[in-house]
């Protein structure tokens, strides 16, 4: 197992208000795992990726939990060795590589900051690397000398991803790298990725809000809702049987391409305000299903090996 | 569906220019762009960014003024400067939906004010009636619960209700709608497209919908336009663009499209990259990507070729005429 979150809570306090934006997640992944987070805005995806990394800044708190990384726990880590892990062992790739890559330095400098720091290799060495990566993502080598706004938006995103991967890295975390590009850009970038971790093996995590992208290329979903994680499984037979009632609404919500869309419809009502406690399931004021039990709070847990789903009454 | 347009663009070319120093190069975002569009359908307008397509609805929202060509609404030409009177007249009949609920709403303003003021200015009476009305129409109930609220006390499927309030409130006879789901949740956006459809169904709306999602455009149109780099590559129906897409870059952005139920994917492989508008491709604008590209598709730009009542910008079908 190369990953195991237990029982992670983490939010944000200000102006004496707390608000949970992860609730009590646990869940694991294998190595060579593609496993991908959907949810709506606000339901704390982003949170809780950046509490696995230990990247959120304050007024961000982790407040409860346990992250094996490795068998080692990474938010009882020290700052140096921690520091030495990230790249090297795990690294992010963000939304806006338009904004990540530094606009007055060459490419292929700003990948040469992330080999020389965290490693003992020449100059001359990592440019071949720089080359290798490059190549791996589709960038020809000429390109190494431009700077960032000569490039177009795949391209750039496709730098970040180069850079991700330098150390080849057992876990690679990913939060929407896709979001700001066009579709056909999104799809060959997704291919190339698909390529790569066919010959590197690595993890993947991957966070998006695009759900009918996620379903088609994940190999495990999970869905969060209001700060907890609902369902998670095999994406497809998620797709196929959502034992939540969320999650099957959340199918429903995005019309298909191909089938002929009879059960297209949203999800009534909107999501819980998080700033006040929730009692019971989170899901119960939009579930069509609710009963009385629905007012104690469900546990996550596992129905069929390796399912995993958090309602009293699944479908 | 009656026999004339009640919209139609004739040759519509729109460049802006940019200026580099002391030299002034144009981006040439729509070229030569024709399209007819019939009452109470929705059609959709699908591409990538910077094809166009939300040029093409600014011409016609008179937000912008085309170069060359005219725009043709009911039986009229669409003046490129409007008279007081006849933009009264116009803005009352066309109508727009943004696509960013949290920024096409004025923050300091009620609901009821952002209603009432197309009625102010267009003179009409029994406002408040108006208002409760379409505040119905687009389900905010009961709309005494919403008539006082301000925009940020209102989640994004309620203010795009809002938006879409205003833009029926005049009883237009076209919507122009830029993206309107776009920055929804996933589980709203249904109701919203529901929400458009119902108002076709009820008031007999024409829609001109700009969108990037083949599978939403697919679900709420009856016909789709592709665009790319500014010209319109392929007219069909909604149902065509998926099922048996002709131009091949309509076919590159099927399969691009994201879609669960896909058994064996197709790779796409490399596809190259959009061109540069100040300096497009001599003749058709698909042809440096296109793996089925002839020796002329460089020279020439291709004309319409009709395939079964359809019209395909490409060189493929020509034989077909």
């Amino acid at each position: 197992m190369l990953l195991e979150v237990r029982n992670l809570s983490a939010g944000y306090k200000s102006q004496g208000k707390e608000i949970e934006a992860v609730k009590n997640v646990s869940f694991s992944l294998d190595e060579n795992d593609f496993l991908g987070i959907a949810g709506e805005s606000g339901c704390g995806k982003s949170t809780l990726l950046f509490s696995i990394l230990r990247l959120l800044k304050r007024p961000g708190e982790i407040f409860d939990g346990e992250v094996f990384f490795k068998g080692e726990d990474i938010l009882k880590m020290d700052e140096e060795t921690l520091r030495k892990k990230r790249w090297k062992e795990f690294s992010l790739v963000t939304q806006s590589a338009m904004n990540a890559l530094n606009p007055v330095y060459k490419i292929k400098d700003q990948i040469m900051d992330v080999i020389l720091e965290h490693s003992d290799y020449t100059k001359i060495e990592a440019l071949e690397i720089i080359e290798r990566v490059l190549q791996m993502v589709g960038i020809q080598k000429e390109r190494m000398d431009s700077y960032p706004h000569q490039l177009s938006g795949g391209m750039k995103q496709r730098v970040a991803i180069a850079m991700a991967l330098v150390f080849s890295p057992s876990l690679v975390v990913m939060d929407e790298p896709t979001t700001a590009l066009d579709v056909v850009v999104q799809r060959s970038i997704m291919e190339q990725i698909d390529e790569i971790r066919n010959t590197n093996k690595f993890s993947m995590i991957f966070v998006t809000h695009d759900i009918s992208l996620l379903f088609e290329i994940s190999k495990r979903i999970a869905i969060m809702y209001a700060g907890e994680l609902v369902e998670l499984g095999q994406t497809k037979q998620v797709y196929l049987n959502p034992l939540h009632p969320y999650t099957s609404g959340l199918i429903n919500s995005f019309p298909k391409l191909t089938k002929e869309t009879k059960e297209y419809k949203g999800i009534p009502g909107k999501i819980p305000d998080l700033s006040k406690p929730i009692i019971g399931c989170s899901f119960k004021e939009r579930c069509q299903n609710r009963k009385e039990l629905c007012n104690t709070r469900p546990e996550f847990k596992e129905v069929i090996p390796g399912r995993w789903v958090a309602c009293h009454f699944p479908l | 569906m009656s026999f004339s347009p009640i919209i139609s663009f004739e040759n519509i070319t729109k460049k802006f220019p940019v200026r580099k120093g002391f030299k002034v190069q144009y981006v040439h975002a729509v070229r030569d762009v024709s399209l007819d569009v019939f009452p109470g359908e929705i059609i959709s307008i699908v591409g990538e960014s910077g094809c166009g397509k939300t040029t093409l609805l600014r011409l016609l929202s008179r937000i912008y003024v085309e170069d060359e060509g005219k725009i043709v609404y009911g039986s009229e030409i669409v003046p490129k400067k409007f008279k007081r009177k006849e933009e009264l007249e116009f803005r009352r009949k066309v109508q727009m939906i943004f696509q960013d609920p949290f920024s096409s709403l004025n923050p300091v303003k009620k609901v009821h004010q952002i209603l009432g003021r197309p009625l102010e200015l267009q003179k009409l009476n029994n406002i408040d009636e108006r208002i409760y009305e379409a505040l119905e129409e687009v389900e905010l109930t009961p709309p005494k619960n919403f008539i006082n609220k301000y925009p940020h006390e209102l989640s994004g499927g309620e203010r795009q209700r809002v938006v879409i309030a205003r833009a029926i409130i005049t009883k237009p006879s076209v919507i122009l709608a830029d993206e309107p789901t776009s920055m929804l949740d996933v589980s709203i956006r249904a109701g919203i497209m529901k929400l458009m459809l119902k108002i076709r169904d009820d008031f007999n709306t024409t829609y001109l919908h700009v969108t990037h999602d083949l599978a939403a455009a697919r679900y709420i149109s009856d016909r789709v336009a592709v665009m790319y780099a500014g010209m319109l590559l392929e007219e069909c129906t909604a149902d065509d663009i998926v099922l048996e897409p002709l131009h091949p870059y309509t076919q590159l952005l099927r399969k691009a499209a994201p879609d669960p139920d896909r058994l064996v994917s197709e790779k796409l492989g490399y596809t190259g990259e959009v061109p540069n508008l100040i300096t497009p491709p001599k003749g058709c604008p698909f042809e440096p990507r296109c793996k089925y590209a002839m020796k002329k598709c460089k020279n020439f730009v291709p004309p319409y070729f009709r395939v079964n009542k359809r019209k395909v910008k490409c060189f493929l079908y020509e034989k077909n005429n």
